[in-house]
C-alpha cells in the first residue's frame, strides 16, 4: 500500500511537470463536443469484423448497425423478447413444414425501391449460396435445398437458389423446410433474414461501402474503422420511428477510453462498461447506468471426444465440479452483479412462457463443497488428478473469473492443485484449438442467443454434431426430445419437451452452467428512455435526446 | 558517397526479407485465423474452407509467403478480413501516425535539446539537478500511466482537451498524445545532449573559439552544439521507427486510429495480411531513417566522410 502511494506521488509530479510544458505549447482547447442539430446522439462502437452484409454479420457491433437500418418479417420486442410481426402480414402453416408468408404492402427501402416477396427470397438465396462466403449461411439450413446451394463437404454447389423458396405473388412467397420446425416463424427476426434491395446485387461494392436498408435510420456517412453517422429516415413507415435525429457511432479500441469520454461529456452512450469501472459506475453515473439481463449464458463445456471425460461415472465428476463453484460469490465480487448465477441452461430473457425455468438445474448448481468432494470421489476422481480450464485471455476479463472458479474448486476439494487456468493468447487461436478438438479438460463456452427461443439455447449446443456443439456431446434421448419438440405445433407443449431435453443435459451435466450475463450501459444527461434489448444492444430508435 | 548509399541500400534487402519472413511465420504460428471469424460459434466447414481458399490459407506457409511477397512488389498488400484493401487501411492509418510522430519528434527536438543545452551549460546548478530529477521520474513512469493520468486530468477533471482524438486527428488534437508518446525519449534526449555538451565544452576547439573572441551565442550554436548533436541525432533517427511502431499504447489510450490501432486489431484477429503489411512498411521506415541518420553525420561533422 505504501509503495502504491509513493508511485502515485511520483506520477503526479511527472504529470504536473508535463502538463506545465503542455500549456506552453498551446492547447487544442476542445471543450465538450455537443453535436450540432441537438437531436443527434453519439455512441460507442467497435469495428465490425466482417463486411456489413446481413447474412455475414454475426457479432454485436455489426449487428447494432443492421438493427438500425433493417427491419425483417418479425421484430423482437425490446422488452419481452417476443417475436412480433413487422413486415409480415401473416405467416401460415398447417404442418409446421410448409409456410406461406405474406409481406405487408407499402414498405420501401430508403432508396425508394419497394420491399416485396422477391426482396426476401433473393436475399435468402444470396445468404445460403456457398460462393458468397456468408458466415450466417447455416441459418438457412432448415430450408429445403440448402444441401445443394451449400454442400457440407465444400464441394461445388449444384444450385444457386434454394428449391424450398418460391415467389408466388408480389407480396407472397412460400417456404418449404427440410424438417418440421414449428417455431421457424419466430426465428425470422434475426438480421440474417432481412430483405435486400436490388442495389445490393447490382452494385455490391457500392452497397457495402454505404449499405441501404428499410429500417428507421439511413447511413449518412461511413468511414470504415472509425465512425458511422446514421440519420433518422423521414420516409420510414414502420411503427417504431426514430425518436432522435440520428446516431453517430464512434469506434473505440478500448472501452476504458469510451467511458472516459462519457465522463468528459464527449460521448453520449457507452454500451459496454469496462469491468474495471464497475465499482465506481454507480457514483459516476447514478441512475444513468443500466444493467439488464441479456440472452447470454456462460458455461464450461467438456471435451467428450476425450475418453477420460466420457467414461461412465464422469457425469458425477462433472456434477461435483459444478457443485464446487461458488457462483454467488464470484458474480458478486468479480462481476459486481452484472452476472446472475445460472440455475438452468437458457436465459431469463426468454421468460417463463418462453422456456426459462429457474432452478431446473436443482442441487447440481448449488454450492456445496462437501457434496462436491463426495461426488468427485464417487465418480473416480479428476482425470489425471487435475482439471485445466482453457480460456482466451485477450478479452472479457476471463482470466479473473477462471482463476476464481479454480480457487473455489480448490478450496472445496482441499487441494491447491485440483484446478488451474490454461490461458490461450488470442480468441482466434482459442477457437481453432477447439475446432481441432485439442481440449483436454473443461473450457470456456459462451453462448449469445440468435433469437429468443429455448430451441436456440439447446439444439445448436447439445444436439449431436450441431454447429456449436464444441464438446461433441451426444445423447440419443436428448436428440429424440428435441426432434419431438420441433415437430410440436403447440408452443407450450414444444417448450415443455425442450425442458425435458434440458433435464437430460442436467442429468449428464453436459456443460456446467455458470451465470447469465447482463448487458450494461451508461449514458449522458442529455439522453432519456435508454434501454437495452435482450441482445444487449441499445434500443436506439427509442432514445430521446435533450 | 554514392557508392556508400548503394551499398547500404543493398544491405537493406536481406534485412527486409528476414524481418518480413519472421513476422509472417510468427503470425502463422498463432493458428487458424478463420476460426475466430465466427464468434463463439464454429464456422461451418464449407464456408471456412471457401474462405481459406480465398485468402490463400490452404497452401503451405512457404508458398503463402512467396505469393505474398510477389504481390507486395506489385504494390498489392492483400485484403483484410473485413473486406478492405490493406493499402486502403494504410492510406488512412499512416497519415495519422505520421502526424503523431511529427508532434512527438518536435517535442523531443525543441524541449529535449533546449533542456539539454541549458543543463549542460549549467552543470551542478539547481536547474541541472531539478531537470535531471525530472527526467528520471519521466523515464521511470510507464507511458500508459502518464497517458491515462494526463487524459483524466486534462480531459475529465479540468476539461482542457477532449479525452479522445476525433477521426480527423488534427495536429491540435495530437499535442497531448504526442507529448505522452515523446515523454520517455524526450528525457533521454535531454540527458544525451546534456552529457555531450558538458563533455565538449572543455574541448580544444571550444576554447579556441572563445579565445578568438567569438560571441557566446555563436560559440554555443555553431561550434559546441553542432558537434554535440551527433549522438542525439542517432537517437532521434532510430526513435522515428520506434515511435511509429510503439504508438500502440498511446493510440489505444487516446483512441487514435493510426498504425498502432490497425496493428493491434490485426493481431487480435490474426489477420496476417494487415500485420505483415504494416510491419513491412515500418521496417522500411526504420531502415530509411537509419540511412538518413548516417548521412546526416557527414553534414554535422565534416571529418566524417563516406567512401
Amino acid at each position: 500500500m505504501r509503495g502504491g502511494t509513493h508511485a502515485k506521488w511520483a506520477a503526479c509530479a511527472a504529470a504536473v511537470a508535463l502538463a506545465a510544458t503542455a500549456c506552453g505549447g498551446g492547447d487544442s482547447g476542445g471543450g465538450s463536443g455537443s453535436s450540432d442539430g441537438g437531436a443527434v446522439l453519439s455512441s460507442s462502437w467497435g469495428d465490425p469484423q466482417n463486411p456489413l452484409e446481413p447474412a455475414n454479420t454475426n457479432e454485436v457491433q455489426g449487428g447494432k448497425v443492421l438493427d438500425m437500418i433493417f427491419r425483417s418479417l418479425k421484430k423482437y420486442n425490446p422488452e419481452t423478447g417476443k417475436a412480433e410481426d413487422m413486415l409480415a402480414e401473416k405467416i401460415d402453416t398447417t404442418d409446421s413444414q410448409n409456410f406461406t408468408i405474406t409481406v405487408k404492402d407499402g414498405w420501401t427501402f430508403s432508396n425508394g425501391e419497394k420491399v416485396t416477396a422477391k426482396s426476401f427470397v433473393d436475399a435468402w438465396n444470396y445468404g445460403a449460396s456457398l460462393k458468397n462466403n456468408q458466415k450466417n449461411a447455416y441459418f438457412f439450413g432448415y430450408i429445403d435445398g440448402y444441401d445443394k446451394t451449400h454442400p457440407e463437404d465444400g464441394s461445388k454447389q449444384t444450385a444457386d437458389t434454394l428449391s424450398g423458396l418460391k415467389v408466388t405473388g408480389t407480396n407472397t412467397f412460400t417456404v418449404k423446410l427440410n424438417q418440421k420446425f414449428s417455431t421457424f416463424p419466430d426465428t425470422l427476426g434475426y438480421p440474417a433474414y432481412a430483405p435486400l434491395p436490388q442495389a445490393f446485387f447490382t452494385d455490391h461494392a457500392g452497397w457495402v461501402k454505404k449499405p441501404i436498408g428499410n429500417g428507421p435510420y439511413t447511413i449518412e456517412s461511413y468511414t470504415k474503422g472509425s465512425q458511422m453517422a446514421l440519420k433518422k429516415w423521414d420516409g420510414y413507415k414502420g411503427p417504431d420511428k426514430a425518436q432522435n435525429g440520428g446516431v453517430t457511432l464512434k469506434v473505440y479500441t478500448d472501452n476504458n477510453t469510451a467511458y472516459t469520454d462519457l465522463m468528459a461529456g464527449n460521448l453520449d452512450l457507452v454500451d459496454d462498461v469496462p469491468a474495471a469501472q464497475l465499482k465506481n459506475v454507480k457514483s459516476d453515473l447514478g441512475d444513468r447506468y443500466i444493467n439488464t439481463p441479456a440472452g447470454i449464458i456462460q458455461t464450461l463445456a467438456f471435451p467428450f471426444y476425450d475418453k477420460n471425460w466420457n467414461k461412465p461415472g464422469m457425469e458425477k465428476v462433472r456434477t461435483g465440479l459444478s457443485r464446487a463453484i461458488n457462483r454467488d460469490q464470484i458474480t458478486q465480487t468479480i462481476f459486481q452483479k452484472t452476472r446472475t448465477p445460472a440455475t438452468d441452461w437458457t436465459s431469463p430473457v426468454l421468460g417463463k412462457e418462453g422456456g426459462f425455468k429457474e432452478g431446473l438445474c436443482g442441487d447440481a448448481c448449488d454450492y456445496d463443497p462437501a457434496a462436491a468432494k463426495k461426488l468427485i470421489k464417487e465418480g473416480g476422481g479428476l482425470p489425471g488428478g487435475q482439471v485445466k480450464i482453457t480460456y482466451n485471455a485477450d478479452t472479457g476479463s476471463h482470466k479473473e473469473w477462471v482463476d476464481a472458479v479454480c480457487n473455489s474448486i480448490n478450496n472445496a476439494l482441499g487441494n491447491d492443485k485440483a484446478c488451474v487456468g490454461n490461458p490461450v493468447g488470442t480468441f482466434a487461436d482459442f477457437r481453432s484449438q477447439i475446432t481441432a478438438k485439442k481440449m483436454s479438460g473443461p473450457f470456456r463456452a459462451g453462448w449469445q442467443m440468435d433469437y429468443p427461443l429455448i430451441q436456440n439455447f439447446l439444439q445448436p449446443l447439445y444436439y449431436t454434431n450441431a454447429s456449436s456443439n464444441d464438446g461433441k456431446w451426444t445423447n440419443k434421448d436428448f436428440d429424440k426430445l428435441v426432434n419431438e419438440a420441433n415437430a410440436e405445433t403447440d408452443t407450450a407443449k414444444a417448450v415443455e419437451k425442450f425442458q425435458q431435453a434440458e433435464g437430460v443435459v442436467r442429468d449428464n451435466m453436459a456443460a456446467i452452467p455458470l451465470w447469465y450475463q447482463n448487458g450494461s450501459a451508461g449514458y449522458s444527461e442529455r439522453l432519456s428512455n435508454v434501454k437495452l434489448n435482450p441482445f444487449s444492444v441499445p434500443v436506439y430508435n427509442e432514445i430521446k435526446v435533450g | 558517397m554514392g557508392r556508400y548509399v548503394v551499398r547500404r541500400l543493398l544491405q537493406m534487402i536481406p534485412v527486409f526479407i528476414g524481418s518480413t519472413l519472421l513476422i509472417f511465420l510468427m503470425v502463422n504460428v498463432m493458428g487458424d485465423p478463420i476460426a475466430g471469424l465466427c464468434g463463439d460459434k464454429q464456422c461451418d466447414a464449407a464456408t471456412s474452407a471457401q474462405l481459406k481458399k480465398e485468402f490463400g490459407l490452404d497452401k503451405p506457409v512457404w508458398q503463402q509467403y512467396l505469393t505474398y511477397m510477389g504481390h507486395v512488389f506489385t504494390g498489392d498488400f492483400g485484403t483484410a478480413f473485413n473486406g478492405q484493401k490493406v493499402t486502403e487501411l494504410m492510406a488512412t492509418a499512416f497519415p495519422v501516425t505520421i502526424r503523431l510522430t511529427i508532434v512527438a519528434i518536435l517535442f523531443e527536438i525543441v524541449i529535449g535539446i533546449t533542456l539539454g543545452v541549458i543543463t549542460g551549460l549549467r552543470r551542478g546548478r539547481p536547474v541541472d539537478t531539478s531537470v535531471l530529477l525530472l527526467t528520471l521520474v519521466v523515464i521511470s513512469v510507464p507511458t500508459f500511466v502518464t497517458g491515462l493520468l494526463l487524459q483524466l486530468l486534462l480531459g475529465v477533471e479540468w476539461g482542457w482537451i477532449k479525452p479522445s482524438v476525433s477521426t480527423d486527428a488534427t495536429f491540435g488534437e495530437l499535442i497531448v498524445p504526442g507529448l505522452v508518446l515523446a515523454s520517455v525519449s524526450l528525457a533521454y534526449v535531454t540527458r544525451l545532449t546534456r552529457t555531450s555538451i558538458a563533455e565538449n565544452r572543455r574541448s580544444d576547439y571550444v576554447r579556441t573559439a572563445v579565445a578568438k573572441g567569438l560571441p557566446r551565442q555563436r560559440v554555443i550554436v555553431r561550434h559546441l552544439l553542432r558537434n554535440s548533436l551527433i549522438p542525439v541525432v542517432t537517437f532521434i533517427g532510430t526513435d522515428i521507427g520506434a515511435l511509429m511502431g510503439g504508438a500502440i499504447v498511446t493510440e489505444r489510450i487516446f483512441n487514435i486510429h493510426g498504425v498502432g490501432y490497425q496493428l493491434y486489431q490485426g493481431i487480435l484477429r490474426q489477420n496476417t495480411q494487415t500485420v505483415v503489411g504494416f510491419v513491412t512498411v515500418l521496417v522500411l521506415v526504420f531502415l530509411v531513417a537509419n540511412l538518413l541518420v548516417d548521412l546526416l553525420y557527414a553534414v554535422l561533422d565534416p571529418r566524417i566522410r563516406y567512401a
